[in-house]
């Protein structure tokens, strides 16, 4: 693989699975009770 | 008869239900090939501009609009749409949620039966006998000129996968659509690990490798800067992220009715998104190009991935190739298509839910019956796409219902959400109960830029050009000539590109356009039937007040 591609492939990667596991982390962590029911 | 009251079991169970929605098979077999075809490393650049611009914009509209008509017990678009402003005709808008859902799932649900299928055939060791390119023809009873085809075994795995989201969907939102997320959506994760690690490290000196796994990976991610210039470039990213979250649907829009209005969304919605893009991002362009890089040498995937999908190589290459992998074969054959059967049904669920939830609210009948109804209504859909695939009736549904209508649904729930609902009111709704701060610039960008990203991609679907795009403003600008390409909205329309047009040859014989043109008709007949199934429905209600 090229120089540019590994750099490409991976801050693409860093940025994706930082934001998927802050995000999961955080529905994770606020998960105490069923987000309920509705009409 | 008394309804249950539906509900999530647990947050967590509702974003995998979510995330399910929008991993679906283009995950896998259409990211890398897209990605690869338009730029490499490049393409991510407005793939990941269009995400935060267009994706999770759609993907907070359409929570809210579901969150806000489930508070008065609509948790389909139709009803939703009615209570957005004062217009009678805003119910028709979504009609779009329901003809959609039960459209793609009867071609949908076809293609998730070909997986199933697969993974038994995996096990059991047919690839091992048979080429795999020669076996998918003849699965899908293509193997005679003809434009009918009754494949037997084909609709044997059709009806199985059908009974098999019947029964989910009758066990209900937590039982059924939530137990499944929960079980498919880790299994997909973990079987995408296993075959990209086992694919990423295979080398030149293995069995029949012809070249470094790398080298594919190069071929996804090698930036070529000279694409961003190229307006192709940004609509198929753009185009890319509009399919692959599920978007323009109402399935969404169906799942977040379900949750109480005091409770998050905002949060919910990034969760799912940015899970679907791991899924695609990392997932999907680690394994088909990578692995059939090594065996086939990276020309064969070059040609292979050429119109921007790798599914020739997922169904008719890789088994293949999994045969290189010893006592390890019927396995990684049976976690690829066990991965891609996964992503299909939890996509297929969130098609059903929609068409279960009107017929239950608008018409008060019970789940069991409701998911009954959507069953037989895929099957005679379906039936329609099995029976005349060879003729083209699948690939009009893909193109009509699964793309086309989705662009314009869309941009019609962009627009009436923003300049009809309000961005105050939809302000309101997106970040009420939110768990997350969401940014204040979000509140123009779904106002202007979202709006123009699907005018862009709505045009971009009707006057689609010939050559690519770049080649056809300058044709444009200096001969005033727009050739459109026979996959542009006005290209099927008036069959450009055919040399001849007829519904029977010299012969007597029904020819193609007499199946395509017969499956226009049969779509537009069934849009009609449910704008007047929701015209009675509401027919002698009082106009409920937009509150």
């Amino acid at each position: 693989m090229t120089r540019a591609a590994w750099i490409m492939m991976l801050i693409t990667w860093a940025v994706i699975i930082y934001f998927t596991a802050r995000f999961f982390l955080m529905v994770l962590t606020k998960s105490d009770e069923p987000p309920g029911e509705n009409g | 008869m008394a309804r249950t009251k539906e509900r999530w079991g647990t947050r967590v169970g509702l974003v995998l239900a979510m995330a399910g929605n929008a991993v679906g098979l283009g995950n896998f077999l259409r990211f890398p090939a897209q990605a690869a075809q338009n730029g490499g490393g490049a393409f991510v650049i407005p793939y990941l501009v269009s995400f935060i611009l267009m994706g999770v914009p759609l993907l907070w509209v359409e929570w809210a609009i579901g969150r806000y008509g489930g508070q008065y017990g609509h948790h389909s678009t139709p009803g939703m749409f009615d209570r957005m402003g004062r217009g009678r005709w805003l119910k028709y808008v979504g009609v779009f949620g329901i003809f959609t859902n039960l459209t793609v799932a009867a071609y949908y649900c076809y293609i998730e039966s070909w997986t199933l299928a697969y993974v038994w055939h995996s096990l059991v060791g047919t690839f091992a006998r048979t080429d795999p390119a020669a076996f998918f023809p003849r699965y899908l009873g293509m193997d005679e000129r003809s434009l009918f085809a009754l494949p037997w075994e084909a609709a044997f795995w059709f009806v199985l996968t059908l009974t098999l989201n019947v029964w989910i969907l009758s066990r209900g939102l937590a039982k059924g659509i939530e137990l499944a997320a929960k079980i498919g959506m880790p299994l997909l994760i973990l079987f995408g690990i296993v075959l990209a690690i086992r694919g990423l490290t295979l080398t030149t000196g293995d069995v029949k490798v012809v070249q470094s796994p790398l080298d594919g990976l190069n071929f996804v991610w090698n930036p070529n800067l000279d694409g961003l210039k190229n307006p192709s470039t940004w609509l198929a990213a753009a185009g890319q992220i509009f399919f692959t979250l599920s978007v323009g649907m109402g399935s969404i829009h169906c799942y977040a009715a379900y949750v109480n209005r005091e409770k998050d969304i905002a949060l919910n919605a990034a969760s799912a998104g940015w899970m679907n893009e791991f899924v695609e991002v990392v997932l999907g362009g680690s394994i088909l190009i990578p692995i059939a890089t090594a065996y086939m040498g990276l020309g064969f995937v070059q040609s292979a991935t050429a119109g921007g999908s790798g599914f020739s190589i997922g169904f008719m290459t890789l088994p293949t190739l999994f045969n290189n992998w010893g006592w390890f074969a019927p396995l990684a054959g049976a976690m690829w298509f066990g991965l891609l059967f996964f992503a299909g049904i939890t996509s297929s669920l969130a098609m059903g839910q929609p068409v279960m939830a009107f017929l239950e609210d608008e018409y008060k009948v019970s789940r069991v019956p409701a998911a009954l109804a959507f069953g037989i209504g895929t099957l005679l859909l379906g039936g329609w796409c099995v029976w005349l695939y060879p003729g083209g009736a699948f690939d009009e549904f893909d193109y009509w219902t699964g793309t086309f209508s989705l662009v314009v649904f869309a941009l019609c729930e962009a627009i009436i959400f923003a300049f009809i609902f309000g961005m105050k009111r939809g302000w309101e709704e997106i970040t009420r109960g939110a768990d997350m701060k969401v940014p204040g610039i979000f509140r123009h960008v779904i106002k202007y830029v979202t709006p123009l990203f699907l005018v862009a991609i709505f045009i971009a679907s009707v006057f689609k050009p010939q050559a690519d795009w770049g080649a056809a403003f300058y044709s444009l600008f200096t001969r005033g000539y727009w050739e459109l390409a026979p996959d542009s909205v006005v290209g099927k329309i008036f069959h450009i590109g055919q040399d001849s047009y007829g519904w029977f040859d010299a012969a007597g014989c029904a020819t193609r356009e007499l199946v395509i043109d017969l499956t226009r008709l049969l779509l537009t007949v069934l849009f009609i039937g449910i704008c007047v199934m929701v015209w009675k429905a509401f027919r002698g209600r009082p106009k409920e007040p937009a509150a």
